[in-house]
Formats: C-alpha cells, structure tokens, sequence
C-alpha cells in the first residue's frame, strides 16, 4: 500500500518529464509548483541582479565607480540592502488607512509576479500555457495600477497622492497604445498554417514557422510596432524618462513616499519584476522568444551545437572577467578577503559554465538563455534610459501618449490588417522595393 | 518714449488675472513643498495652490536659514566679518568676498593693487564656472537628468583643488582681504589655471551634448518659468535670468568694478526669457568667464598685493553701497561707518534673495513639475536668500 | 593704475532705448563710467587731480538723461571730492537735484559721498519723490531698500531707497528719516519688488509701510519679538518664549 503510494507519486512526477508540454498544459501539479518556485526564485535572484547592475552601469555612466565597499566591486550591495530594508523599522502613518496602506503592495506584487506564469522561456518551459496568453499578461500587469493607488490614497497624504493619479492616469493612457501594438503583432500570428493563437508560447512557435522575428515582418511595420510598445512599456513600468509617479524632484517619491523597510522593498521588488515581465512580452512578440539569433540562416546542426554552446562560454566569459578583476585587486592585506571572494564567484561562474556544456543540460538550458539574454538587452536599455534622459512633464507625457503613439498604433494597425489581407501585394510590390533600396544603397557604398 | 508707468507692477497683475480666469473652480490643493524637499535646494518652503497639477498660486516662506549675518556684522571688526560673507552663497563664496572687501576698500578710499586684482578676477571668474557647474548639475537633476549632476561635479573639483591649493580652503574661501589679498599666488598657479581652461572647454561642449538639443530637455525648458525683462526690472530680478529676458546689463560692464574694465568678453542675453534661454545664457557665461580667465591669467603684472590698509580697519564717518555682479546677479553691500573698528551697519543685497520673488509670477498657471525647473532656474541659495 | 586711464567716453550711444520694448539695454554696455560709481577714491595711490575723473563721470550721465525737461548742460562743477583722510559729504548738483529742489524747496537735500549721490528726502514727501523718480528720472529698478537705526536721534530711522536707472547707467539712494513708531508709505506700486524687500526692513527694524499688500514677517517666523536689528536688540538675544512654546526646548543657546 505504502510503497504503491510512493511508487504512484513517483511516477506521477517522472510522468512529466518524458512529456513536451508545458506543466499546467500536462497537468502536473507538482512540477507546476515546482516551476512556479524556480520562476519565483529566477525573478528574485533577476531583481537582486538587476540591482546592483542598475547601480555598477549607472555610476559607470556617470564616471563614478558605485557601490565598493560591501564585498568585492559592491557584490555583495544588494543582499546588503535586502537586509537593511527588512530589519528597518516599519512605519505606518499615524493618518493613514493601516489596512489598505498594509495591502497597496502585495498587490502590487502580486500583479507583477502572476504574469510570469504564462512567460514562455522554453517550448517547454513556463509554468503554463493559456490559450489568452497574451490577455492574461496585459491584464494581469495592469492590475498593478490598482496597487499604486491604493498605495497612494492610503497614505494619506499629497505627494503620494499625485502620484497615484498619475500613475493611473499614465498606465491607463499608455495601455491603450500599447494594445494596438499587441494587436497588430497578433495579427502577425494569423498568417501561419495553424492560424492566429494569443498563446505566449503560439506567439512564438508562429514566428519559426514563419521563420522571420516580428520586428522584421513586414518591415517596416514590426518595428513601428515594436517601437511603440517599447515607448509604452517604459511608461507603464515609471521608469525613466516616464517616472512621473515616483519623480524624486517633484513628489519626493511619488506614490510610496510613505513607505520604509519592509513595504517599501515590495514595492522596489514588483517594479523590476514588472519591467522584466513587460519585457518579457516584448521579446515574446518581437524578438522571437526563445529563438537563437539567425536560426534559417546558420541553420545545420553544426551551428546548432556551436549557439549551444553560447551559455556556457557566457558564464566562462564573466567567470573570467572576475578573475581578471580579482587579479586587479590593490595587493593590500586589507583586500585580501575581497580578492579571494571575488575569485570564488569567479570560480562558480565558471563551473556554471562548465556544467552548462554537459550535453543534456547544454540541450535544456539554451532556449532559457536566449530568452533570458533578450529581456537582458531590454532591462539594460531600462538603465540606459535612466542615465540620458531627463523626466517628461505630465502634460507632455500625456500628448507622447495620446497624440503620438495612439494615431501611430491605430494607422500602423489598420496597415498591418491591409497588407496581412493581401500577402502578395507585399510580396509583388514592398518587398522588391525594399530590396532595390538595399541595392541601392550597396552601389553607393 | 515710453511709457515708465507700463515697466511695472501693472503688468504683473494683468499677467496675474489673465491666468487665474482660465481656471475651472474645482477644489484647490494646497500643498507644502519644502523645507525638506529633494528640489527645493535647501529649507526654502513653497505653498502650493494647486487645481491638480496646475498652480494656482504659490507663496515662499523664507528664513529657515537665517542666521543674522547683519546682525553679526554690527558686533565685528571689518576683517573680523570677512569670513562671515563666504557663508551667505556659498556656492560662490569668492564673489562675496569681492563685494565685500571691495566696498570696504572703497569706505576706506584705498584699491587694490593690480596684481591683487588680476588674481581677485581670476579666482572670481573661477568661481563663476563653479556656481553655473553646480546649478547645471542641480537644475538638470531637478528635471530628472541625473547623469550631468556626475560630470559637473568632475569638474568642478578641478576648481575647488586651485582654491584649496591658493588659501586652503575648497568651499568658504575667505580668499581676499581687505586692500587687496593676503597670499601671493602659489608656484605655479597660472599653469594650474591654464590647464584648467584647457581641461573645463571640451567639457562644457559635453554637458551641452547631454542637454542643448536634448528633445525632452527642449520640451521641458522651453516656454517654462517665463518672464520678460519688463517684469524683472520691476522685479528687481539680475544676473543670468536678466539677460534671458533680453536685457543687456552685466554691472562688469554697466559699472565696472575691480579691473574688468581690462578685459574683453561679452555679455549674453537671451530672446524669450524662459528657462531655456537661462540655462543657454548661464552655458555662454562659462565660456566668457574662461575668457577672461585667460586673459587675466596671461597679463597678471608683478607688484605687490596689499594696498596700505592699517591693521585696525577705521573707515571714516560715511556710508557706501558697492555692488558686483555675483553668478546669481547683483550682490551688493551698503556698509555705513560710524568711525570706529566695526561696522555700524551691514546691509546685503542678495541676488537670491530677490530674484526669488519672481518665483509666483513665473510659475502661475504652469504645472508643479514646472515649479522645480523654475526653482532651479532661478538658481537660489537658501544661505544668501536667508542670510 | 589702470583705472585712472577711464576717458569720458561718449555717452550711451544715442538715446537710451524705449524702456518699454527693450527695457533697459543702457545703450553702450560698453563700460561707461557712471557719475556714481567713477570713484575718486581710486585718486589714492597715484594723484591726478580728483576733479576729472568724478567730473567726466557726472558729465556723461547727465547728458545722457533723455527726457529731463530743463537739460541743463551738463553739471561740469561737480565739487571734488576732499581728500581720502576724511572726506565729507559735499552737495551734489545735477539737473535732477535742481528740478526737485525747484518743486519741493528745503524738503531734498541733496548730497555726494565718495562718487556715491543721494537724496535726502522728508517723510512728507517720500512717495511723491520716489515715484516721480522712476516716472520722470527713469530710476525704474529699485536695487535695494533697507533702514538703520540711530538711538540716540530723536528720529530713530534712516531709510535708505537704493535706485538704480538702467537707461541713464546711474544709481543714486534716497534717504528719509523717520521717527519709531512712524510708518512709511509702501513703494510696491513704484517698483513691485519692494514687496519683499519692505517685508525685510519690517522683519528687521519695525518699520510698518502702509498699503503694502501683505506686510508681515518674512525671514524670522510670524509671532517673533522684537526686531533684531534695531540696536537695543543684543546680539546673543532671542525670544525665548517663542523658542520655548514653538521648539519645545529651554533655549536655542
């Protein structure tokens, strides 16, 4: 009896792995869990990076060196933080809505990290795959508005209140531009054999079997609307130059100045959780998902083991580059320790990479590279941002979105349903003209 | 002719007026930015009337800071209040003291000699780059370009390490006295200052590459804070935001004073007074200022650098008003003597202090993000706005 | 001293510029020493005669003064300035001065010390003055406005107007004596930046203008005693009450 429970359970959890499907499509409860840890843990550990990235490239931007001191080159920062901001002392103003107040950022949170269910890293790898997708996503992270401004009416107070009814304001008019933009990408998908899907994971089988990425489809058309969700995507997450909600020189922190500790690094989480996440939706659609670089055109299974290859030679590379650095280290005994730890982490990097070439796991782990490299390109672009541009004016925020982008998305879809309907026209006409601007543009260089 | 009756206030309440009767009469929020503010640049409060974002009206309260500089004055010696200056905009503390040593020396009926003045110059017009470096830095923080903050305050270091290297001191210099200075230039001060000239050019064309066609920058600056040259003579409004609005007046060449008379730089000036034009103006500043600095620095003569004051400083019966032009505008001193060691009277003319009333008027009818780029604009120092 | 190299250049070039377009380009920017700020204090070193220099600088301002009605020629006998051991203050005559004395008799006193003129003006006739300086003298920027305090007069004050004219290039003060106690009327119509500037004296000396728009304290906080810089306020005094009920400590001290 006991041991045909035991042995049910374990078949029950080896059922899945010889399966191709997604753990929520199988049905498996447990490893449905089990990846919703792993994607959970990914996302913090993706934060906890991000972290100390956004300070290293920023101070580098700014010709200063950054965080130096808690552990070799500030490595060791963001754990720092993390520690701080838990043992920090929790406040809840005395004229605030204590219960509201207390919930503002599980919300938050929890709109920010629920999207990354449908978050295709793999064929295989996601929690799930619904048939709305793309819907689930969009709708999900817009739920986070509710959060800011819960947060910001609770506070009780006017800084934090401007600062919800900006962020409502601007979250409300960007999504608008930002589903035209979905829109016309998922018109994109009805042109495959199998038809039109709002699967996450459909999305992008529909790009390899079209065998183009959807910023190049149709092109320019992709990329305007690669464009202007990539514009939208930065005002839904306040992020810079779009961070009216949170503008440090105007509403001293927008809609959490009232909060400290504990609170304060929810609401720090889900925002770089939600820029992920939009992210994420941005190489879902666009920039073909988990696919390598060039799969039609270095196709073959030489290049196939050699892009293989490419996580593991990664984590070599910065295994590497610590090693470097550590052997820049200043020789005093007082860096001693500094020197060895960073030599550590140079050491697991590498064996990460050398575990990363092992056959099985080489085979695994590549979509989840590529995925992850992609949404890697975008969050660095998130700090780039920061470091160049100044801050919109709400007004002018508001024209970029309802003037600008919403005209644009509208055309760019109506064009995109015209030439999706006629192929050929496209096919006879842009696409030759194109290629004898390119031609052109050859003979002259 | 003109009208004199039109120069003033019955522009500013026309301007007034015609704003607020564009307003729907929704409920008013009132709100307190300040003391403690990130872009209040300091414990300057601002009440807010807000109809959402838009102001209503606005309302400074000032003096957190103050410290009764002219009361002070009233109970030192001349020499003894000279540090003292240094701490009302000390982000141009050299300016201070010139305008202070020089109106004493002018109670005194005395003037520095030549080669103190090259120097006075120098080190002024050094500490102008500063003062624009850090409003540059502070005012495109305030509209959320954090990356020039980093690179002005590269360079403005370059300043402080001549300061520091002449009288020992970065911030508060104290570096004049009165009749002219107390240390000779050190070895090598002018090559310092040349390679700072060399160094601190291309730089400026980098913080211009950050922001003058920035497409945000632009958006955020221009037709923000305006105000016409109209309203800041009536205002009392000086220095760069003076010029932004089109009037061509820089006391270094209205009313020369140390020898700036010797040197050839221009003045710039702006067409539409917005906060755009303040910051080209202030940008064009630095690049005239490097000029004289360089011409200064070729030219400084040999001679001594203390006129002959008597150690106890005992101007006669009288009273004078002597005034500069600080980086912020005019910075003036209206010293009365009553024969004796100490001043019988001390008064500032803040440059802050003034151009900060202008804030309402520049900021009615525009929104609160506005409010902040106006601020920084202005490019106030709570420590000589509260003395 | 290079200084003393300053030639009567020709005044601003042509008329000032309407003030109401442009307000106040004062012509030629272009270093034009001014009546009040040709020093003769810089005659101290070396000593050419003082006459010139204060001379030639009176002279091109006074020719510059556009629209003053009786354009006397230039006031040449500008006094020279005594010598730098203890000048004194001497009369100062220029077509301003003897307009307004025509018109209000004993009431102005006009005077020069060190290169620097001003008027001493009556209580009775301050506004009058003040505004027909900025009206018909184009004295349109008020610089500053500030006070100080003599005990041991019988008027206590001295209110000092620090003007400056952008078209002529000139400044000049207006001085008034007032008794304590005496209020003066408020110059926010001449010059609306007297606002602040009028605040401050009253924050500091007590001295309430009349019909200004919102007189109250600005750099001390509302419900302070006593007015800081009058003389009788020592310099280590505060308002202790004020301290304590509003700070909640014994003393800021």
């Amino acid at each position: 009896m006991n041991s045909s429970l035991l042995q049910s359970i374990v078949d029950y959890v080896q059922s899945y792995l010889s399966s191709n499907q997604t753990p929520g499509v199988a049905g498996n409860w447990f490893w449905a869990t089990v990846y919703v840890l792993l994607v959970f843990a990914g996302v913090s550990v993706g934060v906890i990076c991000m972290n100390w990235l956004e300070r290293k490239i920023l101070a580098h931007m700014q010709v200063r060196l950054g965080p130096m001191r808690v552990g070799p080159h500030g490595l060791l920062q963001p754990i720092a933080d993390a520690l701080k901001l838990l043992l920090k002392e929790d406040i809840i103003p005395a004229e605030a809505d204590a219960l509201v107040f207390w919930i503002a950022p599980f919300i938050v949170d929890l709109a920010a990290f629920t999207v990354f269910i449908v978050v295709p890293f793999g064929p295989a790898h996601a929690v799930t795959d619904m048939n709305i997708g793309i819907l689930f996503m969009l709708g999900v992270s817009s739920l986070s508005v509710l959060g800011i401004v819960t947060a910001g009416w609770a506070s009780n107070s006017h800084y934090p209140l401007i600062g919800a009814l900006r962020s409502s304001a601007q979250m409300v008019s960007y999504e608008v531009a930002m589903g035209l933009a979905v829109v016309s990408a998922i018109m994109m998908t009805s042109l495959s054999a199998e038809g039109g899907t709002l699967s996450m994971i459909g999305i992008v089988q529909r790009q390899q079997e079209q065998q183009v990425w959807f910023v190049f489809k149709f092109f320019p058309l992709g990329l305007v609307a690669f464009a202007i969700f990539a514009i939208a995507m930065i005002a839904e997450t306040n992020r810079a130059p779009f961070d009216l909600p949170e503008a440090e020189s105007e509403l001293t922190a927008g809609f959490h100045t009232e909060y400290s500790g504990f609170r304060w690094s929810l609401f720090f989480l889900a925002e770089y959780a939600a820029m992920m996440a939009v992210s994420s939706i941005a190489v879902t659609l666009w920039l073909g998902g988990w696919l390598r670089p060039f799969p039609n055109a270095l196709h073959g299974a030489t290049w196939d083991l050699i892009f293989s290859f490419f996580p593991g030679l990664t984590f070599l590379f910065l295994g590497g580059l610590c090693f470097f650095n550590a052997s820049r280290m200043p020789k005093h005994p007082f860096f001693k320790i500094q020197t060895m730890g960073l030599a550590a982490f140079g050491a697991v990097l590498g064996l990460i990479g050398l575990v990363l070439f092992v056959p099985g796991i080489r085979e695994r782990v590549q979509d989840i590279f590529w995925f992850t490299a992609k949404v890697a390109a975008f969050m660095y672009l998130y700090i780039w941002y920061r470091g160049t541009f100044p801050r919109y004016r709400f007004d002018q925020l508001m024209k970029v979105g309802w003037k600008v982008l919403l005209p644009t998305g509208l055309a760019l879809l109506i064009l995109t349903a015209v030439v999706a309907m006629r192929t050929e026209v496209w096919a006879e006409v842009v696409v030759p003209m194109w290629l004898g601007f390119a031609d052109l543009l050859r003979r002259i260089f | 002719m003109t009208d004199p009756k039109t120069l003033s206030p019955p522009s500013l309440e026309t301007h007034v007026a015609a704003r607020d009767e564009t307003f729907l009469d929704t409920n008013e929020l009132v709100i307190n930015m300040g003391p403690q503010h990130p872009a209040t640049h300091g414990v300057l409060r601002v009440i807010l009337r807000l109809d959402g974002e838009k102001v209503l009206g606005l309302e400074c309260v000032i003096g957190y800071l103050h410290r009764g500089v002219e009361k002070i004055a009233e109970n030192r010696t001349y020499a003894m209040f000279n540090p003292y200056v240094d701490r009302m905009d000390y982000v141009a503390a050299v300016s201070n003291g010139l305008g202070y040593c020089e109106a004493v020396e002018k109670l005194l009926n005395v003037e520095a000699p030549p080669r103190a003045q090259y120097i006075r110059v120098i080190l002024t017009e050094l500490n102008r780059i500063a003062s624009h470096q850090l409003w540059l830095g502070t005012h495109a923080l305030d509209i959320g370009a954090i990356t020039p903050l980093f690179y002005t305050f590269r360079d403005r270091e370059e300043i402080l390490k001549i300061f520091e290297k002449y009288c020992g001191a970065r911030l508060t210099t104290h570096a004049f006295r009165i009749g002219g200075l107390q240390y000779e230039a050190y070895d090598g001060f002018e090559q310092d200052v040349k390679n700072f000239v060399k160094f601190v050019k291309p730089k400026i064309d980098e913080y211009e590459e950050l922001l003058t066609t920035n497409r945000i920058w632009l958006e955020r600056t221009k037709g923000v804070g305006v105000i016409s040259g109209r309203d800041c003579i009536a205002l009392g409004v000086t220095g760069p935001v003076l010029r932004a609005s089109g009037v061509k007046w820089d006391i270094r060449k209205a009313q020369p004073y140390a020898n700036y008379k010797n040197f050839d730089f221009e003045i710039p000036t702006g067409l539409n007074g917005d906060t755009y034009d303040r910051y080209l103006v202030r940008m064009v500043e630095m690049r005239q200022a490097l000029r004289i600095i360089e011409q200064a620095v070729e030219g400084i003569p040999e001679g001594p650098i203390m006129a002959k004051v008597p150690k106890v400083i005992k101007p006669p019966v009288g009273e004078i008003y002597h005034s500069i032009e600080a980086p912020k505008g005019e910075l003036g001193y209206f010293i009365v003597s009553d024969g004796s060691t100490q001043p019988y009277r001390v008064r500032v003319r803040p440059p802050s202090f003034v151009n900060l009333q202008a804030l309402d008027l520049m900021c009615r009818g525009q929104l609160v993000a506005d409010v902040i780029a106006v601020i920084g604009t202005l490019d106030i120092v709570l420590g000589e706005v509260d003395r | 001293m290079p200084d003393e190299t300053k030639s009567p250049s020709s005044p601003p070039e042509g008329e000032p510029k309407p003030a109401a377009d442009k307000p106040a380009s004062p012509g030629g920017v272009k270093a034009t020493p001014s009546g009040s700020d040709a020093s003769p204090a810089q005659s101290a070193e070396t000593k050419p005669t003082p006459e010139k220099p204060a001379a030639a600088g009176q002279k091109p301002a006074a020719e510059a003064k556009p629209a003053a009605p009786p354009a006397k020629p230039a006031a040449a006998g500008h006094p020279a300035p005594p010598k730098p051991a203890g000048p004194t203050p001497t009369p100062w005559d220029a077509p301003l001065v003897a307009k307004f004395k025509r018109e209000y008799g004993s009431g102005i006193n006009a005077l020069t010390y060190l290169g620097q003129n001003y008027l001493e003006v009556d209580r009775s006739l301050i506004s009058e003055v003040l505004e027909r300086l900025r009206d018909e003298e184009q004295f349109d920027y008020c610089v500053d406005i500030t006070a100080v305090h003599n005990p041991k007069r019988e008027k206590q004050f001295d209110v000092v107007w620090i003007l400056y004219s952008f078209p002529r290039n000139q400044r000049m003060r207006v001085k008034t004596q007032i008794a304590d106690g005496e209020s003066l009327p408020s110059s926010v119509s001449v010059w609306a930046t007297a606002n602040w500037l009028e605040r401050e004296v009253f924050d500091m000396f007590g001295i309430k203008f009349d019909g200004h728009p919102d007189l109250k304290r600005i750099l001390l906080p509302d419900g302070w005693k006593g007015f800081p810089l009058r003389k009788d306020y020592g310099i280590l005094q505060q308002d202790n009450e004020w301290v304590q009920i509003n700070l909640g400590i014994e003393s800021g001290q």
